[in-house]
């Protein structure tokens, strides 16, 4: 099985005026294509600073970080954007989707800094609006949509580029439990699909539906399990949300 | 070039997202560019008709006048006054320096005209002017209806004269002037009209040294019928005082043959008129082409300090922009940080937002040229609107802009352009690289 991502030996320390701060020390990992990884641990244990490395927003101070078969820890600051822009498909807390853009608008933003948006990725990121049902609202701006459907806007938008995984930070921590279920539905039916996922989060309820969590503590791997009790089933809002199908968009040819 | 399409329709609809705050930021540009294209306009409007005028007093021409000394308190009410340019130095002048092509004698005198067949006009204070026919060329008179004098009917002295438009049109309201005798009652003497001349505008008055000249009024008569006519003499009357003036010519014209000499020419002359007389200050040697090239700089001070004011107004125009991108960058540093996040480069945010600051700077130039433009076409029609409606002020004017009509310097409108692009590049480029510089991760986290 391929690897999406392989991280070996991960260190990050940030100095601040007097001391230093070693927020990772020593963090190896592998994601095989397909998984569903949950990322937890307390406040404090470098959960969000394993994010901005995964998410190529960072660079670690030591360690080797495998993306698709390229280590992106030493790229410079405008091949870690490329990346970004190609390979990773991001879903925040905060949905962070760009007020003045439409829907359809958001979701390409990826493809215009790949340079890849013409007539038939337009096509797509239509389509990809419809899977996560929001076909009717295409040409509405965030500031009209709901909580949950402006992060279904933001996973249409993680998927445009075909992403070798999407990253989740505490998707589903400004929603409420009926939208919740309806979110964790949608990334279970694109697991399903053969979309990476890693997520991090602290709540144990999010992550009882990914395949495998791992928990950090003090910038170390304290428990990197199967989850053996994994959560596949969810309310009846979310079972549209269970009927997508991935494969029925066209993929966009990527770089990748 | 289709990324540069594309940030540019961004930068336009993220710049009309805030029409209003847009606008006020051109606005800094947009009257820079303004005053650049009108100031301009108005500049070269004016210095062309103080240029024109110089011009028609001859850029070949060295011109001596004759100065009435002024009276010395408690003279003697009966002495005979004698002054000026004498026939005699004018004929030094035209034998002793080679480099000269002509010397065209002239003698002006105020006068009373009238017209014995039209008894309801009162006799009209004009000017009387003695010369040869070479006054028409030097002085570019142009011909309405007959000739000017002729060559011939100056040597032979003959009582004819030619007179200006304005005048035929007073004397002779329903008749045909030429042929007609006009009559001088100080004199007592007839001349019969041989032309009539177009009408001319007045000259400008040069510093202290030429009177304006207003050539509505001039009668012209062969400076040979005048002298044997007329005599040199002048007597004034007034009441309880009776004097003399005695003057052979008001003012010669030299035409130098090559205008690189002219200067040397009039050293020349001024030296040949005070060699026996050093002290004297009845003469004063005008050279138009002096004050043409004096003009010239002038007008280049002028420029230069036009573009003094039109670059502080569009260094306040760019400040002022830099400051509305400042406050938009920071404003939207969350956008940044998702745009960085799904992969914009560092050029990508500095194209966006140079783009924007471009754009509008580009905008506001271009309003800028079109309102000055038009502001430039309203400048004669609020000008004949306040000579209408206000006269008083008007006359108050200089006459450079009672009579100017502003010209579009063409090379303003590409320059002030060229400006305002660079001002939007040199002002925007600051915020674009700061907000390019933001850290991602620092970015998204903004609220």
């Amino acid at each position: 099985m391929n690897l999406a991502v392989q991280i070996r030996e991960l260190t990050k320390h940030y100095v601040l005026k007097s001391e230093t701060v070693r927020a990772l020390r020593g963090v190896s990992f592998d994601v095989p294509e397909g998984d569903y990884v949950a990322i937890m641990g307390p406040s404090g244990s470098g959960k969000s600073t394993l994010l901005n490395l995964l998410g190529c927003l960072d660079r670690p101070t030591s360690g080797s970080f495998i993306l698709g078969g390229d280590d992106v820890a030493r790229m410079s600051d405008d091949q870690l954007s490329a990346i970004r822009a190609s390979r990773i498909g991001f879903v925040f807390q905060s949905y962070n989707l760009i007020p003045q853009l439409t829907v359809v608008e958001n979701i390409e933003v990826p493809l215009y800094y790949m340079g890849q948006l013409n007539a038939k990725t337009k096509k797509r990121c239509r389509e990809l609006a419809e899977m996560v049902g929001l076909g009717e609202r295409l040409g509405h701006r965030p500031a009209q949509l709901s909580g949950g459907q402006q992060q279904r806007v933001a996973i249409a938008r993680s998927l445009v580029n075909n992403p070798q995984f999407i990253l989740a930070d505490e998707a589903t921590g400004n929603l409420d439990s009926v939208t919740t279920d309806e979110i964790l539905a949608l990334f279970h039916r694109l697991n399903e699909n053969g979309v990476t996922i890693i997520m991090v989060t602290h709540e144990d309820e999010v992550a009882e539906h990914a395949k495998r969590v791992i928990r950090l503590r003090d910038g170390l791997i304290q428990v990197d399990e199967r989850n053996k009790q994994r959560k596949t089933t969810f309310g009846q809002h979310a079972a549209k949300m269970a009927q997508i199908d991935l494969n029925s968009t066209d993929p966009v040819a990527t770089s990748s | 070039m289709i990324v540069w399409i594309r940030t540019f329709q961004l930068g336009i609809k993220n710049l009309l997202l805030h029409p209003m705050r847009s606008m006020l930021t051109m606005l800094g540009i947009l009257i820079g560019v303004f005053s650049v294209i009108t100031l301009l306009a108005i500049g070269d409007g004016i210095s062309e008709q103080a240029q024109k005028q110089i011009e028609d007093l001859g850029a070949e021409n060295i011109m001596i006048r004759t100065i009435k000394p002024p009276s010395e308190a408690g003279a003697n009410f009966r002495e005979i006054k004698m002054y000026g340019i004498t026939r005699a130095e004018q004929r030094l002048i035209e034998r002793t320096i080679p480099t000269i092509k002509n010397v065209i004698p002239i003698r002006e005198l105020p006068m009373k005209f009238s017209y014995q067949g039209n008894p309801n006009v009162k006799p009209i204070d004009g000017r009387l002017v003695g010369c040869t026919s070479d006054y028409q060329s030097v002085n570019r008179l142009e011909m309405a209806r007959g000739h000017f004098l002729t060559p011939r009917e100056v040597e032979r002295k003959l009582p004819v004269c030619v007179i200006a438009g304005v005048l035929a049109d007073k004397l002779f309201p329903s008749e045909d002037p030429i042929k007609k005798q006009i009559f001088m009652p100080e004199k007592g003497q007839f001349y019969e009209i041989v032309g009539v001349l177009k009408y001319r505008d007045a000259t400008a008055a040069i510093g202290g040294s030429l009177a304006a000249q207003d050539f509505s009024y001039d009668v012209y008569i062969p400076i040979t019928a005048m002298e044997s006519r007329m005599g040199d003499q002048e007597v004034k009357r007034a009441s309880g005082s009776f004097s003399v003036d005695h003057f052979e010519l008001s003012q010669l014209t030299v035409q130098v043959a090559d205008i690189k000499n002219i200067q040397e020419i009039s050293d020349l002359v001024k030296n040949t008129l005070l060699r026996d007389k050093p002290l004297r200050q009845d003469f004063a040697i005008i050279v138009p082409y002096e004050l043409i090239k004096r003009a010239e700089a002038t007008r280049q001070v002028f420029l230069i300090f036009l573009a003094v004011i039109a670059g502080i107004s569009l260094l306040v125009g760019g400040i002022g922009i830099m400051n509305i991108m400042l406050a938009t960058v920071t404003e939207r540093t969350r956008e940044i940080g998702i745009r960085r996040a799904l992969g914009a480069k560092q050029g990508d945010i500095v194209r966006q937002f140079l783009v924007e600051t471009v754009v509008l700077s580009i905008f506001g130039g271009i309003i800028g040229i079109v309102l000055g433009c038009l502001a430039t076409f309203l400048v004669v029609p609020i000008r004949d609107r306040l000579a209408y409606f206000r006269p008083d002020i008007f006359e108050g004017l200089p006459p450079e802009i009672q009579n100017m009509t502003p010209n579009i310097v063409l090379m303003s409108v590409p320059i002030s352009f060229g400006i305002s692009v660079a001002v939007g590049i040199v002002f925007g480029l600051y915020p674009a690289i700061r907000a390019a510089k933001m850290d991602p991760i620092e970015a998204l986290r903004h609220e």
